[in-house]
């Protein structure tokens, strides 16, 4: 059968980006499959374990739970986009490499965009702050101390560059 | 994992929302926040023919406070009533209720309006709905009406409205008396899943400490969220100590019809239905003693 399709225009990681896709097309499967975005991974598809975290409009959502349709008119940053401009790492990124803030890294693209949205509207965070923003992203390889670890270092470096 | 094939309309006002789901009758489903439609749909638990998508209606995502009562529009995100402190002075049931539910990701896409018309009997924000009393008001291409949360919720993830209304505005009761303090606990498998049991509970108490008006109720114990009335009631007058808090959350524990499932028996739901219950009116007590 074919299917209706949609045109969208989403801005996503400050560059607009257009498409006709269908209705059904997760968000995460677009990021993925038709712009290659592959730093944004697909765990549960249900909503579970936080892996396909993205931002829209600058805060956190599960991408598995959104229909590509429905980014229409928004911003989405993946992964890809929390680098600095000349592709190195962000901050953030660079403490998880820091205090082995990951192992398989399955879920760091998860983590990194939910620590990321915490350190955006709280640059000092609490330890039960930072167990709080990152309660929705599951992870089996660290025990999560690291990667809390990883979440302050960062904390740390921001206050004393003052970025 | 993924959703079967569906027709999508985006709709940009509540009144094209309602004529869409007149054209397109049961076969139609709202699209809020998503958050348990999406996976339901993902699983092909369901497979509507059209989904309606209201996430761009600007008249439904408002916050307003008033004197005896806080509105909030339907698709207002979980994230924006969990954030306003407005809010949460004249109804704090809600930001405590919230602080329970999901995660940052979902609550930054979840709605109040989805959460309430998903109607889980675990779910937090039905609870609330439940205890306060809290109305909701449908609108379809007929006309509007206005649904009690008692007659709201009719059943495990049912309500009252029919396939052709769209949930507009939820008005949640604000509690006049200075002295008023309300608590949320609850007991799950991991912070942020649904509840096992839930509870809720608001008091109000006079200058010398007796209680003036009381509310409580459990959700995870019953087709729909309960709320205890006639046993609340009984607590009016009595200074809420802990025998009479208890007395009170025993009564309503025996009143619960639980179901058993893999993750908790009937008879352990019944039990932390009322240990919840003493709890959160302990809580609420102690909010209420301490201003």
């Amino acid at each position: 059968m074919s299917e209706t399709l949609h045109a969208v225009s989403v801005e996503v990681n400050g560059k607009p980006r257009s498409a006709r896709v269908p209705a059904r097309l997760s968000l995460v499967d677009w990021l993925r499959e038709d712009l290659f975005l592959t730093g944004t991974h697909v765990g549960c598809e249900h909503g579970i374990c936080g892996a396909c975290s993205v931002m829209l409009d600058g805060e956190p959502v599960r991408s598995c739970l959104m229909y590509a349709v429905q980014a229409h008119g928004h911003r989405v940053t993946t992964v890809e986009g929390l680098a600095k401009p000349d592709g190195s790492m962000s901050v953030l990124q660079d403490s998880f490499c820091e205090t082995h803030g990951l192992q398989c890294g399955y879920c760091t693209p998860g983590m990194l965009i939910a620590s990321q949205g915490l350190l955006n509207s709280n640059p000092s965070p609490t330890e039960e702050q930072i167990r709080d923003a990152i309660g929705g992203n599951l992870c089996r390889c660290t025990g999560y101390q690291q990667i809390v670890e990883a979440v302050q270092l960062a904390a740390e470096r921001m206050a004393k560059d003052g970025t | 994992m993924k959703s079967a094939a569906f027709e999508y309309a985006r709709a940009t006002s509540t009144a094209e929302a309602c004529e869409l789901l007149r054209r397109h009758g049961e076969g139609a489903k709202l699209l809020a926040g998503g958050q348990s439609l999406v996976p339901m749909m993902a699983m092909r638990l369901v497979r509507p023919a059209w989904l309606v998508d209201i996430n761009e209606i600007a008249e439904l995502k408002f916050i307003a406070v008033e004197k005896d009562m806080a509105r909030t529009g339907a698709c207002t995100r979980q994230c924006m009533v969990e954030r306003d402190d407005a809010l949460a002075a004249r109804v704090p049931l809600l930001r405590q209720a919230l602080a329970w539910v999901g995660h940052v990701q979902t609550r930054n896409r979840g709605t109040i309006g989805g959460s309430l018309a998903h109607a889980d009997p675990c779910a937090e924000l039905p609870l609330v709905a439940q205890v306060l009393g809290a109305r909701m008001l449908l609108r379809s291409a007929k006309g509007t009406r206005t649904l009690e949360a008692e007659k709201f919720f009719s059943g495990p993830m049912a309500t009252s409205a029919r396939p052709d209304e769209c949930l507009e505005e939820i008005h949640w009761p604000a509690w006049s008396w200075r002295r008023t303090g309300s608590a949320f606990t609850e007991i799950s498998v991991r912070h942020g899943d649904f509840a096992m049991v839930a509870a809720a509970a608001q008091v109000s108490i006079d200058g010398d400490g007796r209680c003036v008006r009381a509310a409580f109720g459990v959700g995870g114990a019953g087709g729909t969220p309960l709320a205890f009335p006639k046993i609340a009631a009984r607590l009016v007058g009595t200074r809420l100590d802990d025998a009479a808090v208890t007395d009170a959350a025993h009564a309503a524990a025996t009143e619960t019809e639980p179901g058993s499932d893999l993750h908790a028996s009937a008879e352990y739901r019944r039990h932390l239905a009322g240990v919840l219950a003493a709890r959160a009116l302990r809580e609420a007590r102690e909010r209420a003693r301490s201003l």
